[in-house]
């Protein structure tokens, strides 16, 4: 057998032994991403053999939770794609305000400030309170830093810019109460953000949400899981519902690219068909 | 044929060096090209329209899942692009590598992975040293390296990293670079 088969082989065996042993299945996931993920951690602790690191996976708890961190991209903004919020207000929001009550679903919100921003945005349009946002993601750090909700002045300076660039015209800091280098976000803006743990590929669906969002998670899929995914969150909308991906991702390669209807193409805003 | 494909690094002063090699190259030239050039995460494509009206190949921007195939593709701002075994497109929002998302190292990397001896790694005007290791990856791999000279680089500092880093197979002028693709690539076809 030819070395380079050998090596694809080891990590093919590692992501069983992480799957069997802890339940995440990463065996779908682009193996490009997989395989730089997992050398940067070889990288990192001078084993070079990633047969090696199955078995320390297989013994090391700490360490594996450490390799779940590498796999699992937690990297986020607030406003991240100006576009795609300008195109929420003006596109999705007349389409929720004709609910009495929303229900939306983050799925793989990472930190949360994807959650915070749609957050920020239904106040401003009146219909925070009528509305219960469930954010998720399988990494629970990422979970339990999301549910603090606090974000270093570098962060914030970024953020407020991204979100004037979306059309916030608001004064960004007053949703935030400042304390020595971060800022924390109101309470107001939390009090409706369910924060739950939620495994897109093992775990089951949401029921009637009127809008998901669903950002960059799905770019680190391979097809056959893409189109997986996709039943689940087909499944999860209400019809009507509108379903928002991130500016590089669409249904073009799954089951559900004709069961939705074009709210906004270039910015991947979908609306479920009757 | 010997060589299934070419990945370009450049930075600073891109678009011009870019211009120079492109315009070079027969509408049949059937290796497809990959680019990583750095731009803020926050600049729109058209330089892409700017670079499409001085060449006769199609280039666009790389597309998730996509197959590589005859063409140009660049690097979509604001994500990494690497190249998976069944020689398909995936992109990442992974945070930057050197400052940079694209990176160039990351393209380099998971190129050279997939396509070992039969892949060209060319590295042009740059301010920073991205593309070093991924040069590194492509001579470990077997692959083929050509750097910028960069005497006469608009920016010395990336080809003259990625030239400390590895001996590459040619160091040259942009006007050289096209020819020498063509020559390359069409005697591996006779
Ligand atoms: C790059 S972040 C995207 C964050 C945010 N949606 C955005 O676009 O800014 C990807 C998130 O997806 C989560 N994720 C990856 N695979 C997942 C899965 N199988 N189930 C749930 N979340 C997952 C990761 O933990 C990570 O937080």
């Amino acid at each position: 057998m030819r070395k380079e088969d050998s090596s694809e082989l080891e990590i093919s065996l590692l992501l069983e032994a992480f799957y069997h042993k802890y339940g995440y299945d990463f065996r779908q996931y682009s193996r490009a991403h997989i395989r730089r993920r997992i050398m940067s951690r070889m990288g990192l602790t001078g084993i070079s053999d990633v047969a090696l690191i199955q078995s320390k996976v297989l013994n090391d708890q700490t360490f594996a939770y450490e390799l779940l961190q590498d796999l699992s991209i937690t990297v986020t903004e607030m406003f991240r794609d100006q576009e795609f919020y300008k195109s929420v207000r003006k596109n999705v929001i007349p389409v929720l305000k004709t609910y009495p009550f929303i229900k939306i679903w983050h799925a793989g919100c990472a930190t949360g400030q994807e959650a915070y921003s749609v957050a920020i945005i239904l106040k401003e349009e009146g219909l925070y309170d009528r509305t219960t946002i469930y954010a998720t993601d399988f990494n629970q750090q990422a979970l339990d830093r999301a549910k603090e909700g606090i974000f270093s002045n570098a962060m914030m300076e970024e953020y407020a810019l991204n979100y004037q660039l979306s059309g916030g015209i608001a004064s960004f800091s007053d949703y935030f109460t400042f304390n020595y280098d971060r800022g924390i976000i109101n309470q107001s803006l939390k009090k409706n953000i369910v924060w739950a743990n939620h495994n897109l590929v093992t775990d089951s669906v949401f029921a009637e949400m009127n809008m998901i969002i669903c950002r960059n998670v799905l770019i680190y899929f391979d097809i056959n899981l893409q189109n997986k995914v996709q039943k689940l969150l087909y499944e999860s909308l209400i019809p009507g519902g509108i379903l928002g991906l991130g500016l590089k991702e669409s249904l073009r390669f799954t089951d559900y690219s004709e069961k939705y209807t074009e709210l906004d193409k270039k910015l991947r805003l979908f609306k479920k068909k009757y | 044929m010997r060589y299934e494909a070419i990945v370009i690094g450049v930075s600073s002063g891109g678009l011009k060096a870019l211009r120079l090699i492109f315009s070079a190259l027969p509408s049949g030239f059937a290796t497809p090209i990959i680019v990583v050039q750095h731009i803020g995460p926050r600049s729109e494509n058209s330089w892409i329209k700017l670079l499409n009206e001085s060449c006769i190949i199609p280039i666009k921007e790389a597309d998730e899942k996509e197959k590589v195939a005859t063409g140009i593709y660049v690097a979509p701002s604001n994500y990494h692009l690497l190249i998976e075994k069944d020689r398909t497109f995936s992109l990442t929002v992974d945070e930057r590598v050197n400052f940079a998302r694209p990176s160039i190292d990351v393209l380099f990397e998971s190129a050279a992975e997939t396509y070992k001896e039969k892949l060209i790694g060319i590295i042009l005007t740059g301010a920073n040293n991205d593309g070093t290791k991924g040069v590194k990856r492509i001579k470990e791999c077997g692959g083929l390296v050509i750097v910028q000279n960069p005497a006469t680089a608009e920016s010395s500092y990336m080809p003259a990293s990625a030239i400390a880093a590895v001996q590459p197979d040619h160091i040259m002028e942009l006007d050289q670079i096209g020819q020498l693709l063509i020559k390359i690539t069409l005697s591996a076809n006779i």
